[in-house]
């Protein structure tokens, strides 16, 4: 019997409190079973460090971009991936993580450019549509949970995968 | 790290999460909405944050919240540890000893082990939410604390079957613990360790800091005792405890050491065996320890549920006033700060956190650089997989991030 296809999927985080990915864990108590049946998670670091970027169909990215390398990354996600999906408010809107940009103060701004300067943070954080094309939002702070699990039967359906075959 | 004629001369821990910068971005803001927006520090700490949050708070404006509000913070933290720490034992640390690379590969055989650990992890992991949803409206980011109390007091009808849903994870918990006892894995090395101690109970909100040489410091004075390191490759700072100035360690594995004689006593019964492993230097028992927490937790919430009544009352409030504040609790992975400076309006003045992980720093560069130096004859590859579980083994914030590790090898 023919092995049935399975959705490819990774799942990416970057600036933010990985929120979405903890609330993505607590999905798994009660669709792990069914998911692994329809789902084969090819880029998932939270739960496996054989990781491969490759021919993803779907690419769930949490979190804003901070910097030029997260850019670049961001970037390559894209080019692996069919569709790109922005899980959770970081990634849609920027905020929290975005919360620098609004920063006026020349005290503060002093206090924190040792950091900007050290290391390679952007001059701006970035939400997810600023740096690559996003074709799905999971808005939330934690991403929300219904949105997110219509968006993931849309793709399944739009890969014809039935969780019934 | 660098390697010379067989020794580790030079290792270099580095997180490098990008900063937010959320304690500037607070600055100028009401206090009312500091606790939820600090909540987003961390996705899987956000209760210990805005928990610490609120008493730092209550504190810098002399509130005083009820019982029944301490007592509904005490049951909802047994949530957040029940939750927190089976995410990290089953999901991040089972693979470990199950030998495989992630609960991915765990295979769909009921008679495996590792099948009935993992479903066990499900039942307890939603155990621990179903407790947060109830009490505080939501395990991650809960709307439902605020200053001075509850915006919304939980629905007693629902205890019952909280109740009946811990009564039910109890022997799976008790299997957990038996099966993280029986990992051999040993890493010892002597460090010093931090954590709260009530006198009164086991207790993650309340207490006073104490380490091993028998130092006790109020929350309020454990900043002074702290000596900031500049990592300057690491985005976090590291700490060390300026009593001793060595190194220190902040997690489960300082808790049960220091405070196995207040767990529940029905905690204490039933891993009466497991705690003669404590006090311990072996940092692989931090997981022992979290797995024997979640027990605590479990009996803990039990007695909550099983014998407090909801009396109807609203937070309690005050004029705003200018104020210091500190609340220090303990995270699931340990000492969490937070001190606020508030001004007379009730704007943010000044804000400031350490968290467990950037404490933690320090410590697992030092086991790291142990653990290298005895075991430099074995491959790379295992070398890796055995740095990823010892740094797994404090449960750091970036845990999702431990699969991230990437070892620089600079031979000479």
């Amino acid at each position: 019997m023919d092995q049935q296809k399975k959705l490819v999927v990774g799942w990416f985080s970057f600036t933010c409190s990985e929120d979405s990915t903890i609330l993505f864990t607590e999905l798994l108590n009660d669709h792990l079973d069914e998911w692994k049946k329809v789902v084969e998670f090819r880029y998932l670091k939270a739960l496996k460090s054989k990781n491969e970027i490759a021919g993803l169909d779907v690419a769930f990215i949490e979190g804003a971009v901070s910097s030029d390398t997260q850019a670049e990354e961001v970037k390559k996600i894209r080019g692996h991936a069919k569709y790109v999906v922005a899980v959770g408010a970081c990634a849609c809107t920027g905020m929290p993580s975005a919360s620098r940009n609004e920063f006026v103060s020349d005290e503060v701004n002093q206090k924190i450019a040792y950091y900007l300067h050290h290391f390679d943070y952007s001059q701006k954080v970035k939400k997810l549509d600023e740096v690559i094309k996003v074709d799905d939002q999971v808005p939330g702070c934690p991403m929300t949970v219904s949105i997110f699990l219509e968006i993931l039967t849309k793709y399944l359906k739009l890969f014809n995968i039935s969780p019934d075959a | 790290m660098t390697v010379e004629e067989g020794v580790v001369t030079d290792l270099k821990f580095i997180i490098k999460d990008y900063r937010r910068f959320y304690t500037e971005a607070v600055k100028g803001k009401p206090l009312i909405a500091v606790p939820s927006f600090l909540s987003r520090i961390c996705g899987t700490c956000s209760v210990a944050h805005l928990f610490a949050a609120l008493e730092a708070l209550e504190k810098s404006q002399e509130i005083k919240v009820t019982e029944q509000t301490k007592l509904l913070r005490r049951l909802s933290y047994d949530g957040l540890i029940i939750r927190d720490h089976a995410l990290h034992l089953y999901f991040f640390v089972l693979p470990d000893i199950l030998g495989i690379d992630s609960i991915l590969d765990i295979p769909d055989d009921p008679g495996n082990i590792g099948y009935t650990l993992l479903h066990d992890s499900f039942d307890i992991k939603k155990a621990g939410t179903e407790i947060t949803n109830v009490i505080i409206g939501a395990a991650i980011h809960a709307p439902l604390p605020t200053i001075g109390g509850f915006l919304k007091l939980p629905d007693p009808s629902l205890f019952p079957q909280l109740i009946s849903k811990l009564e039910a994870i109890r022997p799976q918990v008790l299997r957990g613990i038996k099966t993280f006892s029986q990992w051999p894995q040993s890493l010892m090395r002597n460090s010093d360790y931090l954590c709260l101690r009530n006198d009164r109970q086991f207790d993650f909100l309340e207490g006073q800091i104490i380490n091993s040489s028998g130092k006790r410091v109020p929350e309020e004075k454990f900043h002074d005792f702290l000596k900031s390191v500049v990592i300057p490759y690491s985005q976090a700072e590291g700490y060390v405890f300026s009593d001793s100035h060595e190194d220190y360690l902040v997690g489960a594995l300082a808790r049960i050491n220091f405070n196995k004689d207040l767990l529940h006593p029905q905690t204490k019964m039933d891993c009466q065996t497991y705690l003669q492993t404590f006090p311990s230097n072996n940092i692989y028992h931090n997981n022992l320890a979290q797995a024997i927490e979640i027990l605590q937790c479990v009996d803990d919430a039990l007695d909550i549920l099983k014998t407090i009544r909801i009396n109807q009352e609203g937070p309690v409030r005050k004029s705003f006033q200018a104020g210091i504040g500190v609340g220090v609790v303990e995270a699931p992975r340990g000492i969490l700060y937070h001190k606020a400076v508030v001004g007379e309006k009730g704007l943010i003045e000044d804000y400031d956190v350490i968290v467990p992980t950037a404490q933690n720093q320090i410590n697992i560069e030092s086991d790291l650089k142990k653990y290298f130096n005895e075991n430099l004859d074995k491959d790379e590859q295992t070398l890796r997989l055995d740095a990823e579980k010892i740094i797994r083994a404090y449960d750091p914030c970036m845990s999702c991030a431990t699969n991230f590790l990437k070892i620089d090898w600079i031979r000479k």
